[in-house]
């Protein structure tokens, strides 16, 4: 389609909409469709078809709503209604046009107000919930590609660049790197092949932001992508996603697929000059591909681990030509930024971190899901006011963000406001943005054992001090965990830690040490507790004892 | 991580019958048999033939020009490809931190318990175990996979249940 058309497209939708009564969005992502959400739809759809009002009613799959801890859930554009926990029997009353059958279903409202909602500021989910990730017709009804369409038309590759370094946008796959600068990089390369990727590996356990970013709204990845491969002068664009994330890969494929035909990827873009391909590259399961280098060689179908840097991928990366990486979530914020400015971005977050961040909400909170907040929003503000706190009276002990690579915060710090440096400061990093909350029954040295088995199992092998390092470290927390560690397996841990973070060939290693040096930081009497009595608890049954409490 | 290597049983002339060997040399050719593309060409003879036996990973080597070192090292480093037979049903239990953190050793011990060790099949050739690092349902938690379907807030008496289900002592 050509510009004019694009914006022909969206004043038809638009129209169309505005002659139904009301169109409800029921989310299927995979957290709801586990509960049962294709039932839900299917039943709202059997019910319009029968009730004859084809024409006025509409039902659409949506992405992530947010509160997944109530699916499945269900969105009502006429009423601005929310409805957790739908039923296929509710149907009729759902898509009922008299108020009283409605109200029947009064119990099963969330209430938008909430603070779980009203604290939030979506950008990049900004679409999650109110555009059907299948159909690129509501992406395009949203304004979508039209950001593309600006920077194609009205603005130089430099111009882009310059826009997206005013934002002051970060990369959000954890190291934080200025975005602009990045792209910045690649595009002084003399080169004619250059790449686009983007890293949807997420593989930090407890993550699910990119993963519902995929399969609530695709398309603005893929216009993000645009947009990048416009400013550095790509015309090959590829997106490493995780082997385990199927619904996210097959939607990415279908909008792929959507956006070549209407011209809004591949060649001839928008019937301007600019060309540009992307293919996907699905991941066989290793955490370590996450990193840039390692990425890199699993895309060129070679065992993935990471090599020496530099040369950075900017300069040297897929099949040595000068690459472009960045997460999905970096990429999703890209369009609105063409949109409305580097400095409107600029003036959300803080000083040093700018805009919002996504995060997952998980382990013992309330409400388990998927948020959006300004950089800078206290961590206390995030657990207790939007995630509701510990469910049933339980006492907060320590909240785990940036995966194995981060730390646990605990009770007294959770005045920290989210952003880059603030996190690194107590310990722990942004990273990709899993929050997992844990309660008095989580023994702290468990969960650091945990993390470093983790970190064990995923280390490539090919760095001695990461591979034969987290095995030691492992050991020794095994041995702790048992209660029959000594006060030495302490000093060890802590020379192991400085080693590895020393000496580790890539991030895995370097930043494997961090739940334990948090951990025993915040809390050294529990490590302690374990040499006085031999015979302590045992790992992992407070776990085992807790499962399936949550409703 | 060592792997064993088992003899396929599959005898030769079914194999070279089948339609399989056919749909895996047209994802080699829409390739042009590139080297690069030998993980996604994994992938595929895997979703046909359930697992990678030596043959196959013969056949492949040699069509994509790669010595038969390199494609044994990709496919034994990449946890997702599987050189033994599955079973009948798969279950693959989350043990991400959120899973972790709300249970999901319980499931496992029940798994364990009634069916196989995680990364291994049942001696019938019914269930096979294996174990996960954050399938992105932490929503869920604790959370795991049966054959392809995500179930979310497990409890072991759930577990139990549907396992009975499908028939397992
Ligand atoms: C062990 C390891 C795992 C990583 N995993 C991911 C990941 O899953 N997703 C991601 O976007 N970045 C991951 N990274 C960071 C990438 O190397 C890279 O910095 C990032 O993709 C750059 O994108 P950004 O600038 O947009 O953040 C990982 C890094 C390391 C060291
Ligand atoms: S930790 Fe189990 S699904 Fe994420």
């Amino acid at each position: 389609m050509t510009i004019e058309e694009l914006y022909e497209t969206q004043s038809a939708e638009l129209d169309r909409r505005k002659r139904l009564e009301n169109r409800i969005y029921c989310c299927t992502a995979a957290g709801c469709i586990s509960c049962g959400a294709e039932s839900v739809k299917k039943a709202i759809a059997d019910q319009i078809r029968s009730s004859g009002r084809e024409g006025k009613l509409e039902v659409c799959g949506s992405g992530c709503l947010g509160l997944c801890s109530r699916g499945p859930l269900v969105y009502s554009e006429r009423d601005n209604e929310l409805y957790g926990e739908v039923a296929p029997e509710d149907a009729p009353a759902l898509i009922s046009s008299n108020p009283v059958d409605r109200e029947q279903l009064r119990f099963k409202r969330a209430d938008l107000e909430a603070p779980f909602f009203a604290k939030q500021h979506r950008i990049v989910l900004a679409n999650s919930g109110r555009v059907d990730p299948e159909n690129v017709t509501d992406y395009i009804a949203a304004g979508g590609y039209q950001a593309l369409a600006k920077a194609l038309t009205e603005m130089t590759p430099a111009e882009v660049i310059a826009e997206i370094r005013t934002s002051g946008l970060r990369g959000r796959g954890g190291a934080g790197y200025p975005t602009g600068l990045k792209w910045e990089l690649v595009a002084r390369q003399p080169t004619d092949t250059k790449y686009v990727v983007c890293n949807a590996d997420e593989g930090d356990p407890g993550a699910f932001m990119d993963r519902s970013v995929l399969e609530g709204d695709p398309h603005r990845v893929l216009e993000g992508m645009a947009i990048a491969a416009y400013a550095v002068g790509a015309q090959q664009g590829f997106i490493y996603v995780r082997g385990e994330y199927g619904l996210a890969i097959q939607r990415l494929q279908s909008a792929i697929r959507q956006a070549e035909r209407e011209h809004l990827l591949g060649n001839r873009i928008l019937e301007t000059g600019f060309q540009f391909r992307i293919d996907l590259r699905i991941g066989a399961g290793a955490f370590v591909c996450g990193e840039e280098t390692a990425l890199i060689a699993s895309i060129e179908g070679k065992r993935g681990q990471p090599r020496q840097r530099p040369p950075y991928p900017p300069e040297s990366g897929l099949w040595g030509k000068p690459t472009l990486i960045n997460n999905v979530e970096t990429f999703a914020n890209v369009a609105r930024i063409i949109e409305r400015g580097g400095e409107w971005f600029a003036s959300i977050g803080t000083e040093h971190s700018k805009g919002t961040k996504v995060f997952a909400l998980a382990g013992r909170i309330q409400n388990t899901g998927l948020i959006e907040v300004e950089m800078g929003t206290p961590l206390r503000e995030i657990i207790f006011d939007i995630g509701g706190g510990v469910p049933r009276g339980g006492k907060f002990k320590a909240v785990q963000t940036g995966g194995p690579s981060g730390g646990c915060i605990p009770e007294e710090l959770l005045d920290t406001p989210v952003d880059y440096e603030s996190l690194a400061a107590v310990g722990s990093i942004m990273g990709s943005g899993g929050m997992i909350v844990m309660d008095e029954t989580s023994d702290m040295v468990d969960v650091a054992r945990f993390f470093m088995e983790f970190c064990m199992d995923e280390s490539c092998g090919k760095c001695i001090p990461c591979r034969a390092g987290t095995v030691q470290m492992h050991d020794i927390l095994a041995r702790l965990t048992r209660g029959e560690g000594t006060p030495a397996d302490i000093d060890m841990l802590e020379q192991l830690s400085s080693l590895l973070k020393e000496a580790s060939l890539c991030g895995l290693g370097q930043s494997a040490p961090n739940p334990v040096l948090t951990t025993l930081k915040y809390f050294r009497h529990e490590y302690e507790a374990k040499l006085k009595e031999p015979a302590g608890a045992g790992a992992g049954d407070s776990a085992a004892a807790a499962g399936g409490e949550e409703r | 991580m060592p792997t064993h290597v088992q003899e396929s049983s599959k005898p030769r002339a079914a194999a070279v019958r089948d339609n399989r060997a056919k749909f895996l040399e047209r994802a080699m050719s829409r390739h042009h048999y590139s080297g690069d593309a030998l993980i996604e060409v994994l992938h595929t003879a895997q979703e046909l033939y359930g697992y990678l036996t030596p043959e196959l990973l013969k056949t492949i080597a040699r069509k994509l020009k790669l010595p038969p070192s390199r494609v044994l090292g990709v496919a034994t480093f990449y946890h997702f490809f599987s050189l033994e037979p599955k079973g009948e049903h798969s279950y693959i239990v989350c043990l991400g931190t959120a899973c972790y953190v709300k249970g999901a050793l319980g499931l496992l011990e029940v798994l364990e318990r009634r069916c196989a060790m995680a990364g291994s099949t049942s001696p019938d050739g019914k269930v096979s175990v294996n174990s996960a690092r954050c399938i992105g349902a932490c929503g869920l938690a604790p959370a795991m996979i049966r054959d392809g379907e995500i179930l979310g807030r497990m409890t072991p008496e759930k577990l139990n249940e549907d396992l009975d289900r499908i028939g397992v002592e």
